[in-house]
């Protein structure tokens, strides 16, 4: 069985995986981080979305292997002792979540694509997010919690 | 990640939300954010899934790959053999112990209810029924176990098509035959209504069949110590599943406890008994040990109930100004192989909604009820009162197209006006309020419904390849399923009461039990909200518990927009009884008499003296008591039922503008307008967020969803690759708007919600697809409105064959 060491959420892992174990059981089933939910079983619903290296992936189609030597962070990860990011805020600010289950992808989603374009227009939210689905919210509220998560994060990031 | 942190610690966010409000303002009202949202936020969530018990074992099933036929030889024996496995059984080790899954709504006395075990033991009836199952150490060793169990099938015909299915000579999908029950209502004189009617619209729809998709998947975990059980379950039911669950299994109900944990949506597909329930409870007995099983969607959209699914042949008669006469409805439902908890009520409830908010003379409904090889339909998302308020809204809008009527104005004729308030409908219902005038003027204010006709009259005339089209659907649903006296008119198999229970704990803090079961919609919030007024504590002393049968200990759990309705006013209720003791409390506490008190903001005070006890402070003296009188208490807690008289009537108009593209079939939504009335708000920001959801998958009905059996009865659609959910791309931004017509039902005057935007929306998008195809002599297309549907209807008017 190979040995992989995989940091997740600022802590090291030493953990031996079955070459065919999913990074998404991986965190839920080994390491306790059940704060990633699944949704499906075809990549298709990106409730399991966490950022690998800095980039947003479906840990549901990364197999735990392929993380070897990589940094993961969750949901519960991504503020820093008990703190909120600044996206999860803006989720609570504009009611961005209902059930809550496609949340954490949602969120992680969304930090990821305010990489590349820090002011998203509407338009571009919504296709930075077609690999998220909720059945919730319609989606409204989500889109204007990225738009306020993204000025936040702007200031957060300008201001010292 | 740190560098954009902004160091706000989650807890903070309630206080936060409490910034500038005045003191004194009442709560029921206030846009509110939600206690719920932190947890959720930060991944501290409690899904079925994330549970776990030391030595806890993973149960998988083997499910039919056949829609039908007999087993002839199932052996588990190799799976049993296999590393990590603990055990592996078939139905037919099961057949003694399991039971059959009930089905709690006979409507009709010709009923049929086939017996239903949840491992089939000698016929398999739809392809996703479970055969066999392996419990193993963890679920990849359960999955290979799988894949070890020999079995065989002698292939049965499968039974897809209703019609076909009620043909003579069809093969049966049981014993008694593939007609599940019939019913019909009769209201006026019909015959007389289509008699020599100068217009008479006769059309048959489509309900395609709908997988319901909660984004989280199902899960059991099923625990035991000795002879008690704990059973945790995504369920939107777990009072309900208690009862239940006891008299299937035969485990006695004081030795089971149901919980429902953090449920990641439900929208009906959650209000089941299901096998896996059923079958995890009996394997912990069997074995002694925690079992859990976790759905994966694929599994889940073969077997997760399935909505809608009708046939509706519906005929209308009117005059030549457009009144209606009569309205003759005829459906077919398909009841899937079995039925399930609700199956058989589903197209009833749809019953008294086919007349809607039309004044007419006469009424007829009928319903058959029929058996197919496919899975089981039940409650999803507005259950029956869509597929009714499809019907009528389509029907209303040929009727103004046959009289080149415009098909607000159609609706304005026909419509119950607000001064004609409480309306006693032709099917039987007594609307308490409404104001349908009201709700249209400022929806077609806020869609700008005549520039939008101005546009589309001008693309008519210049042939533009993308056609304009408007749809409206003007509607009301019953809602807040509870009277139980109408209820058991009904025949359904409980009453309807809600249950609400308040306690005092010394620090003045508060605690509200609600016997409803929350899954997305924020009961915590608007719970505290009506506690924090009835008992004048502040929102942030107020905490809500729900969802456990040992602390929630009595309820009828949530669907059919019943939980503010009715749990929410149950809860009110016990704060009043909370309150009347606290004045007997305050009495004895300030020396004085009872009558001597006035209450304000949440304390007693001796009438024209500055004497005063907070309903806080008291809660502290009931704890430190020591010489209370004859009759007094010392608790400040209370409980109490609601059953209230009537159903609530929401209603609405929504406004959908198209843009169809008449060269590709392409749909896309331009603006999407819904008022509604949803009478008194508790919490605006919680109504906006379910109205945003409802809408959206109304329109996921109209253009992208549906459930495909192919000729063998195999679902095409297992998985969201192939089961198209709409994405955050797929959808526009839905302009909203409320008018408010308090419900006399309740004292709060509130309506309920959950279903509204999903009623609304399907006809007034595809009512929107129709107008702007009518110029073609286009008059209708098939749900979903794919372009492929629409494209080909625009070649040859060729819709998909609708027999009947
Ligand atoms: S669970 Fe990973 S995309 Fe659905
Ligand atoms: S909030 Fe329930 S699925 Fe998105």
């Amino acid at each position: 069985m190979p040995r992989i060491t995989v940091t997740v959420d600022g802590i090291k892992y030493e953990e031996d995986v079955e070459p065919r174990l999913l990074l998404v059981h991986l965190l839920r089933e080994r390491l306790g981080k059940t704060g990633t939910p699944v949704g499906c079983d075809t990549s298709n619903c990106g409730a399991c979305t966490v950022m690998l290296d800095g980039t947003s992936v479906k840990s549901c189609s990364v197999l735990a292997v392929q993380a070897d030597g990589c940094e993961v962070v969750t949901i519960e990860g991504l503020g820093v002792n008990g703190s909120m990011h600044p996206m999860q805020r803006a989720f609570h600010e504009e009611h961005a979540l209902q059930c809550g289950y496609c949340t954490p992808g949602m969120v992680m989603a969304a930090i990821d694509l305010l990489r590349e374009d820090p002011e998203p227009s509407e338009e571009a939210i919504r296709q930075g997010l077609e690999g998220n689905l909720c059945r919730c919210t319609g989606y409204c509220n989500i889109v204007k919690a990225v738009r306020r998560g993204a000025q936040e994060m702007g200031r957060a990031v300008t201001t010292p | 990640m740190s560098e954009i942190d902004t160091g706000m610690v989650a807890e903070q966010i309630e206080q936060s939300d409490q910034i500038n409000e005045p003191a004194g303002t009442s709560e029921v009202g206030r846009p509110r954010r939600r206690k719920e949202d932190a947890r959720l936020l930060t991944g501290r969530t409690q899904w079925t899934d994330n549970l776990s018990r030391p030595g806890m074992l993973q149960v998988m099933f083997l499910r039919s790959p056949m829609a039908h036929a007999r087993i002839t030889r199932v052996d588990v024996s190799g799976a049993r053999e296999l590393p990590g496995v603990v055990a592996a059984f078939s139905g037919q080790d099961f057949a003694a112990e399991q039971g059959s899954l009930p089905c709690a709504w006979p409507v009709s006395e010709d009923i049929v209810i086939p017996d239903h075990p949840p491992m089939a033991v000698s016929e398999v009836r739809y392809v996703g029924e479970a055969v066999a199952c392996v419990i193993a150490t963890d679920r990849y060793r359960a999955a290979d176990a799988l894949e070890a169990i020999d079995i065989e099938y002698e292939p049965l015909p499968a039974v897809l098509d209703m019609n076909e299915a009620l043909a003579d000579g069809s093969p049966k999908v049981h014993e008694a035959g593939n007609k599940a029950f019939s019913v019909k209502i009769n209201s006026g004189d019909i015959d007389a209504a289509f008699r020599d009617a100068p217009v008479v619209i006769d059309r048959t729809y489509i309900q395609q069949r709908l997988i319901p998709s909660a984004m989280e998947p199902r899960a059991v975990l099923a625990d035991t110590d000795g002879d008690a059980f704990t059973i945790s379950s995504s369920t939107q039911i777990p009072h309900v599943l208690r009862v239940m669950l006891a008299v299937v299994t035969g485990i006695p109900e004081h030795k089971l406890r149901v919980i429902a944990p953090d449920v990641g949506g439900g929208f009906g597909s959650k209000l089941q008994v299901t096998a896996e329930e059923v079958l995890c409870l009996l394997l912990a007995r069997k074995l002694g040990r925690p079992v859990k099983w976790t759905e994966s969607r694929s599994e889940g959209n073969l077997t997760v109930h399935h909505g809608r699914d009708q046939i509706q042949h519906i005929r209308l008669a009117a005059e030549a100004d457009g009144r209606i006469r009569g309205l003759q409805v005829d459906l077919l439902a398909d009841m899937g192989a079995y039925l399930m908890l609700v199956t058989p009520g589903i197209p009833l409830l749809g019953a008294s909604m086919f007349n809607a908010i039309y004044k007419m003379d006469a009424y007829e409904f009928g319903c058959t009820g029929v058996f197919t090889t496919k899975m089981p339909t039940d409650a999803y998302r507005g259950a029956g009162r869509p597929e009714a308020t499809f019907g009528i809204e389509r029907v209303m809008d040929e009727l103004a197209a046959e009289l080149k009527m415009d098909p607000v104005e159609v609706r304005r004729r026909n419509w119950i006006k607000h001064d004609e308030f409480p309306y006693t409908t032709i099917s039987g219902l007594t609307y308490d309020s409404g104001n349908y005038e009201a709700a249209t003027d400022r929806a077609l204010a806020l869609f700008g419904y005549d520039k939008l006709r101005a546009e589309q009259a001008d693309r008519r005339d210049r042939g533009d390849p993308v056609q304009l089209g408007i749809g409206v659907s003007t509607y009301t649903e019953m809602c807040g399923l509870a009277p139980s006296r109408m209820l058991g008119e009904a025949n359904y198999g409980a009453g309807g009461w809600e249950h609400g229970s308040v306690r005092m704990l010394p620090t003045g803090k508060v605690e509200v039990i609600t016997g409803t079961s929350p899954h997305g919609q924020g009961h915590v919030t608007s719970w505290s909200q009506i506690a924090a007024d009835a008992l004048g504590v502040p929102f942030d002393d107020v905490t809500v518990l729900h969802g456990d049968t040992a602390i929630a200990h009595k309820g009828m759990d949530t669907y059919g927009s019943r939980s503010l309705v009715v749990g929410g006013i149950a809860v009110l209720k016990a704060c009043e009884k909370v309150k009347d003791k606290a004045r007997k409390l305050a009495a004895h506490v300030l020396e004085c008499s009872p009558e001597d008190l006035e209450y304000a903001a949440g304390a007693f005070k001796v009438r024209g003296t500055d004497t005063q006890k907070t309903i806080q402070e008291l809660a502290y003296a009931a704890f430190t008591a020591h010489d209370l009188p004859e009759g007094v208490e010392a608790r400040l807690d209370s409980d109490a039922t609601f059953d209230p008289e009537n159903y609530s009537f929401p209603h609405g108009t929504h406004l959908c503008a198209v843009e169809v593209d008449t060269e590709t079939g392409m749909v896309k939504i331009r603006s999407y307008v819904a008022v509604d009335d949803v009478g008194k708000v508790v919490n605006p920001l919680i109504v906006e967020g379910q109205v945003h959801g409802g809408i959206a998958q109304g329109i996921a009905q109209a253009l992208f969803e549906e459930a495909v059996y192919d000729a063998e009865g195999n679902l095409l659609t297992t998985t969201m690759a192939d089961y198209l959910l709409p994405s955050a791309a797929d959808l526009p931004a839905f302009q909203l708007d409320r008018t408010e017509s308090p419900a006399t039902s309740n004292p709060l005057g509130v309506k309920g919600v959950g279903e509204a935007g999903t009623i609304a929306s399907t006809p007034a998008v595809v009512n929107a697809i129709v107008d702007a195809l009518r110029p073609r002599g286009i008059h209708d297309v098939r749900m979903p409105c794919t372009p492929e549907r629409v494209w080909r209807a625009l070649q040859d008017g060729a819709l998909e064959g609708v027999r009947r």
